[in-house]
């Protein structure tokens, strides 16, 4: 089974959302890497691209496939996880941690509350079976 | 649910990623199709290939019957043991399959055949058998493993056993052996030393574990598509299929014209030479970072052609295909591939094979 933190947010297009005292942090999920399988590319949005929410903003490559990333929500890149383009197995091995993609400010930040909770994106997994 | 190897449940309890794959329920990777692509290039691994099919053709007119039916000529086969690799052809040249022929005794010749066209094929070599005293017999009754890399001989020695090691020992590459119910073959398609057994469905559980206990890797269909593709092989239903002919598909090399032997497709394919070649199969590197996907097109000033491979390779870390293009865009001519979002990506056309034993033959 695909792991689903509790605590953090997600949307229907497998990105996870975490809440920081830097912003947000956004990455795929477990699930969506698995999909995938390994991770050879990763292109990830530019420092201060304002990001509008649904649009897609980055792509994540696979030997199987590619797949476009969706801004969650809203707001500015104030920061992107340059270790990707190196080592994009990162995304595989550790896609809540180490393989988080970029960081952004919200324009409005209790949108996330508008995002999936953990229960209800397990549900969304279980239903896509 | 598609049909089942005799090693699905091994597949299933290593905790393998299942897909289909013409009809069967294969292993698409155990972790990480990277980690086992590697694992062949620079150690060793397992494949469970009892998708394939063998199928026995015997009888005195054996030989005679696959000079006919095959466009490569069995009569190249002149040493017991021998294999040879090849098409079959329709009237119209177009590609049925690839397969290997392996000559076993003046009136028994053994054919392995993909998966997906197996039962068409049996049934081509039955539709035209007619004339020619031959006994044509599937071999469901066996499966198949084929274990690779620099160090599957190695690795995998103690686990043969004495009889079939002593064998293999003697056996030139591109040769088979029979040791009591072990078929052994120096083959493979991954551009590696290793060697491919066919055995009774009963008894291959028993040879995967052992070779796994051995520290031989179990690899997915994932790493065997980029080992070959590295490798310059050809995968039937994508660089060939009846749609085009070997001529046209780099597979010229396995085609013997040579005047004195009519075989099915023979007419058509002198038709198209004389004609003249309007497609051939050339070797693709992107120049930048990306992977390359079957189905792009590739501009090339002579002309567009079609990936009809791509992939991620990892031991180059580039991405690299197989493209139909114009007959006219030789090797070294820079083209622009049509990638994502109507982005392009400029690649090179080079020779295959990328990489043959562990080493990158085409320049970055």
């Amino acid at each position: 089974m695909s792991k689903v933190p509790a605590g953090l947010r997600y949307t229907k297009s497998h990105e996870w959302v975490r809440d920081t005292d830097q912003g947000f942090v956004v990455g795929i999920t477990d699930h969506a890497q698995d999909l995938m399988g390994d991770m050879v590319f990763v292109e990830l949005p530019k420092i201060g691209a304002q990001l509008i929410a649904g649009k897609e903003c980055a792509v994540v490559e696979s030997v199987k496939a590619a797949s476009d990333v969706y801004a969650p929500v809203a707001g500015e890149v104030t920061e992107v996880n340059q270790a990707l383009a190196e080592i994009p197995e990162t995304l595989n091995r550790d896609p809540y941690g180490d393989g988080w993609l970029f960081k952004v400010r919200p324009v409005d930040k209790s949108i996330l509350k508008s995002l999936l909770d953990a229960p209800a994106y397990e549900t969304l997994l279980a239903s896509e079976g | 649910m598609g049909h089942r190897t005799p090693l699905y449940e091994e597949h299933v309890r290593a905790a393998a990623k299942m897909v289909d794959f013409g009809g069967w329920d294969m292993p698409l990777h155990y972790g990480s199709q990277i980690a086992e692509h590697h694992a062949v290039r620079q150690s060793a691994g397992i494949f469970d290939v009892s998708h394939m099919r063998a199928v026995e053709v015997r009888g005195p007119d054996a030989r005679a019957f696959l000079r006919y039916l095959l466009a490569n000529d069995v009569d190249k086969l002149t040493v017991v043991g021998k294999a040879l690799y090849g098409c079959l052809l329709n009237e119209q040249g177009f590609v049925l399959d690839d397969l290997i022929t392996y000559y076993l005794a003046h009136d028994w010749f053994r054919i392995v055949v993909n998966a997906g066209p197996a039962d068409q094929d049996i049934a081509w070599f039955r539709a035209h058998a007619q004339g020619f005293t031959v006994d044509i017999s599937p071999r469901a009754d066996l499966a198949m493993l084929a274990v690779q890399g620099p160090k599957a001989y190695e690795l995998a020695s103690p686990i043969l056993g004495p009889v079939v090691d002593a064998a293999f020992a003697q056996l030139k590459p591109f040769h088979a052996a029979i040791c009591g119910d072990i078929f052994i073959a120096r083959t493979g398609y991954t551009g590696e030393e290793g060697f491919e057994i066919l055995v009774d469905a009963g008894r291959v559980v028993d040879l995967w574990r052992g070779f796994v206990r051995a520290g031989i890797a179990p690899a997915g269909l994932g790493a065997r598509d980029t080992l070959r593709l590295e490798a310059g092989m050809n995968l039937y239903g994508h660089d060939m299929d009846l749609s085009v002919s070997p001529l046209e598909s780099g597979l010229a090399w396995t085609v013997s014209l040579a005047p004195g032997r009519d075989f099915i497709g023979r007419a058509a394919l002198l038709r198209q030479q004389a004609q003249g070649l309007q497609r051939r199969l050339a070797g693709v590197v992107l120049q930048g970072s990306g992977v390359l996907r079957s189905g792009q097109v590739v501009h090339c000033p002579e002309g567009d052609g079609l990936l009809t491979s791509g992939t991620f390779s990892p031991s180059l870390g580039r991405g690299i295909g197989l493209a139909r293009v114009p007959i006219a865009a030789a090797v070294g001519q820079v083209c622009e591939v049509a990638g994502r979002a109507g982005r392009t990506a400029l690649a090179r056309l080079v020779a295959p094979p990328f990489v043959r034993h562990g080493r990158a033959l085409v320049d970055l």
